[in-house]
């Protein structure tokens, strides 16, 4: 009995091998993505992990800082400490090696310390250099890990040339640091180190490893009386849980993107068992007849969208493993994101990750098979089994209520904070719209055949079918609509994020030439006399420099960017967004300290300078898009008063009229050959910034054109299986005199109307989901705000080109139609 | 008048079944005759013939002049909507259309569609005792009942021809008969030609004529 009817509804699958096929490939491609992000996130965090465990040792305890250090008198008091049995100091800057475009991480050790702290890290001297005593020591030599030499491929007795604080710095190899794993970095003396990276006097962290029997939360306590401000207290695993929270908000989202596709399957799995099911009505009518009950019945047409979860998800699994492998290779463990720069993560295939999708791939299978299913059961043997019985699709979707109540639902959803930095109350909103919008399609195609006007005749037909038919629509339209609201949301996000980025770009570019002595966090800087060299060059109308650091406001989040910068008192040089406030002592926060901190104009902010803690006022915020972890702002003269530090990163050059960028650039070079200063103009960093950020969402594009395509399918392969169905009803209407081409437009306009009910709810419904994503989910993740802005005439094209391919799509389908085979599918007989 | 001369139809390519084999047949303006014949014989094909849907391999029908044989689909399909009437066994009423729409469809498809359409449908609808109903869905009907209105959509734009294949095939006895004498009386009260497809006898004898369709042709049945 059971592989009788196991006959009946496999070789149902496998008779409309075409849309079976479609559904198949539809959740594959949520799954591989969905699997590939996990992967690539899960291969990056545990590589940036080792890699920590590997720099950290032995150590329990790390006391860190900001970017620019820390007076190294705390080292002393530190190691005399009880509970700390060793204490190990480091300065860990990077800097950029001649011929090489990525900086390389160095490490100034005290080698006498590593043993007990750090053993991953001793240095080993080649053995041609071995009668070289104490070689640790040598001021102008440095070990490289493996896979740093690797990569730098220097020639025996070449020496490794790094950018300096005063300039090119040359370092013999001495060695190597075996025990370094897969991490790139280089070890050198720590006091050779402080000397040639402008850190003299200071250090980056202090490493400790306890007493047995201290645990690290009493050591933290009983130290912080000993640290300056702004340098506190973290255990190595806190580092690798603020790289999590920091990646997660990203993965996340290409998650949920990913879980779009998949809902776009599970409509497809909706429409095509739908159709399937309306095709082989009598089938089951007779099936009940002769004793199949009503929920085995429904249990197997459940089992036909498993099996399409099933493969699905299985061909999703193998083809995510594959694009993690590739992604890993091309573009990295943070996507291109840049949250592990700098690390080869390896590819580890979790089986619990795939057996997770796996069964995500089925749970669209099961949800797509799901009401279909329950209409099956539904279906009346003695009724259903009638000649000219009723059209089962044409009824529209019980509970008129419920996609009306799903919007409202989706309104309340998005008021709740994130739960743990991710927008979950976004991600239900998006998915409540989806859903409402989709069983909404019935009353919008009765909007939209309403405007239709009622001749010529094959237009009137098609409009007086999607009248009386909603339920065919929502067959039909459902993959059109949630394929077209997330090309629609995510085109309108990705359009309000670069027009919003553009903006900003122009206004934190206001100068003609910017001058750098070295990237973010790099060694290098602009010296006193650099700078006064520079603003006194012919042509220079005005300098601005700016100072960067990173300084901890909270033991509990990363580290925050400074940025010291002359800033008038009501912050107008900024991208300012809210409410401002005069304050006498004043910073501006970025939107992400205000969510991180929970700060608002007008509210105290201690900031940590030169290990004192200096109270500021928070005088208003303003939007950065380049620094996701927070930066607040202060102006130079004040942050050079309270730190001491006069030195300067960045150089932003106004020129006098009459003088031309690429004029003065040589100018620069001319005068200071030995500095290396990378130029740039606004230009050039607007277009390289909005490469990257079109780079960056290339493969949300890629995405939406599958999501489109998939759509297309739906509508494809829905009219082809209605087609199907309505053969007598195609055949009746050529015996009536309606021609070929006037059943084409007839078909052409039902595809073209349920096109443009799918596309007109695929606008509200992605609308709303890119207002989510804008107002909530990107603001919630990321702390960014942007304008919302509507690419009107690339959404129109889209529309359009979308109709029109439906409606050829319905006509191509409908061929069978227009065939002889039609006319004569009118009688029962010859 | 309809007149058919050697009509022959194969399926199958040259070496295939040949369902109609020479068949001719003159029927003059305003008579009703019943084919009848076993299933398989080429009832329905011979009908598809008639009304210019199916390309016999052989043979030429004309009707009221019209050499049905020698148009081309496009005219064929204008000739049908406007001089050809069709009712089915399975009624294949449209479900997305009320049943005045249904009726007023042919009309509809002339570029009629105006009060006057809906008139006229209502009037067919009135005459096969569907009055008041025009705005009833074919749901709602009984089987009998959209048989009525397939009969009120085949005649509405007064056809000079009407074709019904096995049209109580699906009904039971009681309604079979009543909705055969409709056929017949609106069939005549229209003045048109009409040709009954049935396997039973006792459909086949509400018309004027009965013939019967065998291998060889069409021959009296006594």
């Amino acid at each position: 009995m059971i592989r009788g009817v196991a006959a009946v509804f496999v070789g149902g699958l496998l008779r409309r091998r075409a849309a079976s096929g479609l559904s198949v490939l539809a959740i594959a491609l949520g799954v591989a993505l969905g699997l590939a992000v996990q992967l690539i996130n899960d291969a990056a965090l545990a590589e940036f992990g080792r890699g920590l465990r590997t720099l950290a040792g032995e150590a329990d305890l790390r006391l860190v800082g900001p970017a620019s250090g820390f007076d190294d008198a705390l080292f002393e008091a530190v190691a005399l400490h009880p509970l700390v049995a060793d204490a190990s100091p480091v300065v860990d800057v990077s800097a950029r090696a001649q011929g090489q475009e990525a900086a390389i991480p160095v490490l100034g050790l005290d080698v006498l310390r590593l043993p007990a702290v750090q053993p991953a890290l001793i240095p080993r001297t080649d053995e041609d250099r071995a009668s070289t005593a104490f070689a640790g020591f040598r001021q102008a030599g440095v070990f490289l890990s493996p896979v740093l030499a690797t990569r730098l491929r220097l020639a025996a007795d070449t020496p490794l040339v790094l950018k300096g604080s005063a300039g090119a710095l040359e370092l013999a190899v001495l060695g190597s640091v075996p025990g370094a794993g897969a991490e790139s970095v280089a070890v050198m003396d720590i006091h050779a180190a402080q000397h040639a990276f402008g850190m003299t006097g200071r250090l980056s962290r202090i490493d400790l490893r306890l007493r047995p029997g201290a645990t690290p939360d009493d050591a933290a306590r009983a130290l912080a009386t000993l640290l300056p401000a702004g340098v506190v207290a973290v255990t190595p695993q806190a580092s690798v849980a603020q790289a999590r929270g920091l990646s997660r908000a990203y993965r996340v989202n290409l998650t949920m993107l990913a879980v779009i596709a998949l809902v776009c399957g599970g409509f497809l799995v909706f429409s095509t068992q739908a159709l399937s099911i309306a095709r082989r009505r009598t089938e089951f009518a007779f099936l009940r007849a002769i004793g199949l009950g009503r929920r085995r019945l429904r249990a197997w047409l459940l089992g036909e969208g498993a099996l399409l979860g099933i493969a699905g998800g299985a061909l999703g699994c193998a083809l995510g493993v594959g694009f993690a492998a590739a992604a890993l290779d091309w573009i990295g463990g943070d996507l291109g994101a840049g949250y592990f720069s700098g690390i080869a993560p390896s590819l580890v295939v979790s089986p619990g990750a795939v057996a997770a999708f796996l069964a995500l791939g089925v749970m669209a299978g099961l949800a797509g098979a799901w009401i279909p299913a329950r209409r099956a059961g539904a279906i009346a043997p003695a009724a259903a089994l009638k000649a000219g019985a009723g059209d089962p699709l044409s009824a529209a979707p019980g509970w008129p209520w419920l996609g009306p109540l799903c919007l409202l639902l989706a309104l309340a959803a998005c008021l709740p904070p994130p739960l743990a930095g991710i927008p979950v109350g976004g991600y239900a909103a998006v998915a409540l719209l989806l859903v409402g919008g989709v069983l909404s399609l019935g009353r919008l195609s009765r909007v939209v055949s309403a405007w239709c006007p009622p001749v010529p005749v094959p237009l009137g037909l098609a409009r007086a079918r999607l009248q009386a038919a909603p339920g065919q629509v929502v067959v039909a339209a459902a993959g059109v609509l949630a394929s077209s609201a997330l090309a629609i949301a995510m085109a309108v996000m990705v359009a309000s994020f670069r027009d919003s980025v553009d903006q900003w770009l122009t206004k934190v570019l206001p100068a003609e030439l910017y001058v750098r002595a070295a990237e973010r966090n790099q060694a290098g800087h602009l010296s006193v006399a650099v700078q006064r060299r520079l603003a006194a060059m012919p042509g220079v109308a005005r300098v601005d420099f700016l100072r960067h650091d990173r300084v901890i406001l909270d033991a509990g989040l990363a580290p925050v960017s400074l940025i010291a910068r002359p800033v008038s008192e009501d912050g107008h040089e900024l991208p300012l967004v809210g409410e401002q406030v005069a304050a006498a002592d004043p910073v501006w926060v970025s939107e992400a300290l205000v969510d991180l901190l929970g700060l608002a104009p007008g509210m105290p902010l201690q900031v940590p300078l030169a290990g004192r803690s200096h109270p500021f006022t928070v005088a208003g915020a303003w939007r950065d898009y380049a620094r996701q972890g927070g930066a607040l702002v202060m102006p130079l003269a004040r942050y050079r008063e309270l730190s001491g530090d006069a030195l300067a990163d960045d150089a932003a050059v106004h020129l006098a009229p009459g003088h031309d960028v690429g004029g003065f650039a040589a100018a620069i070079d001319e005068t200071f050959p030995a500095a290396d200063l990378e130029m740039a103009s606004p230009g050039e960093i607007r277009r390289i910034s909005l490469r990257i950020f079109d780079r960056s969402f290339a493969v949300t594009y890629l995405l939406e054109a599958a999501a489109v395509l998939i759509g297309l399918a739906g509508i494809a392969a829905s009219f082809a299986a209605m087609a199907a169905a309505r053969r007598r009803e195609f055949g009746m209407l050529r015996h009536l005199g309606l021609g070929r081409r006037q059943i084409a437009a007839m078909i052409a306009a039902e595809g073209g109307l349920t096109a443009a009910s799918g596309a007109l709810g695929g606008v509200l419904v992605g609308g709303a989901i890119a207002l989510v994503l804008v107002e909530v989910v990107n603001r919630q993740s990321f702390h960014w705000s942007m304008d919302y802005r509507v690419p009107w005439w690339s959404l129109s094209l889209f529309l359009v080109v979308l109709v029109a391919l439906a409606a050829c799509a319905a006509v191509l389908a409908g061929r069978l139609a227009m065939s002889g085979s039609a006319v004569r599918a009118v009688s029962e007989d010859w | 008048m309809l007149e058919i001369s050697n009509l022959s139809r194969r399926f199958g390519g040259p070496g295939g079944r040949a369902v109609l084999d020479r068949v001719s047949l003159q029927l003059p303006a305003g008579s009703y005759v019943a084919v009848v014949g076993e299933s398989g014989v080429g009832k329905s094909t011979l009908l598809n013939l008639v009304a210019g849907l199916d390309r016999p391999d052989g043979g030429r029908v004309v009707v009221g002049g019209t050499e049905l044989t020698a148009l081309d689909e496009e005219a064929l399909t204008c000739w049908r909507r406007d001089h050809l009437g069709f009712v089915f066994q399975a009624f294949h009423v449209l479900p997305h259309l009320d049943l005045l729409g249904n009726v007023a469809l042919p009309l509809w498809l002339q570029g009629r569609r105006d009060q006057g359409a809906d008139a006229a449908a209502a009037m067919m609808l009135d005459a096969v005792g569907l009055g008041g109903r025009e705005r009833s869905w074919p749901a709602e009907l009984s089987g009998g009942e959209l048989q009525r209105v397939a009969i009120a959509r085949a005649l509405v734009h007064r056809p000079r021809l009407v074709l019904a294949d096995e049209p109580t095939g699906n009904l039971d006895p009681y309604r079979a008969g009543s909705i055969l004498t409709l056929l017949r009386e609106r069939v005549r009260a229209a003045g048109a030609t009409g040709i009954l497809v049935t396997h039973s006898l006792e459909a086949a004898a509400t018309a004027d004529r009965v013939l019967r369709l065998e291998p060889g042709g069409l021959v009296p049945c006594s």
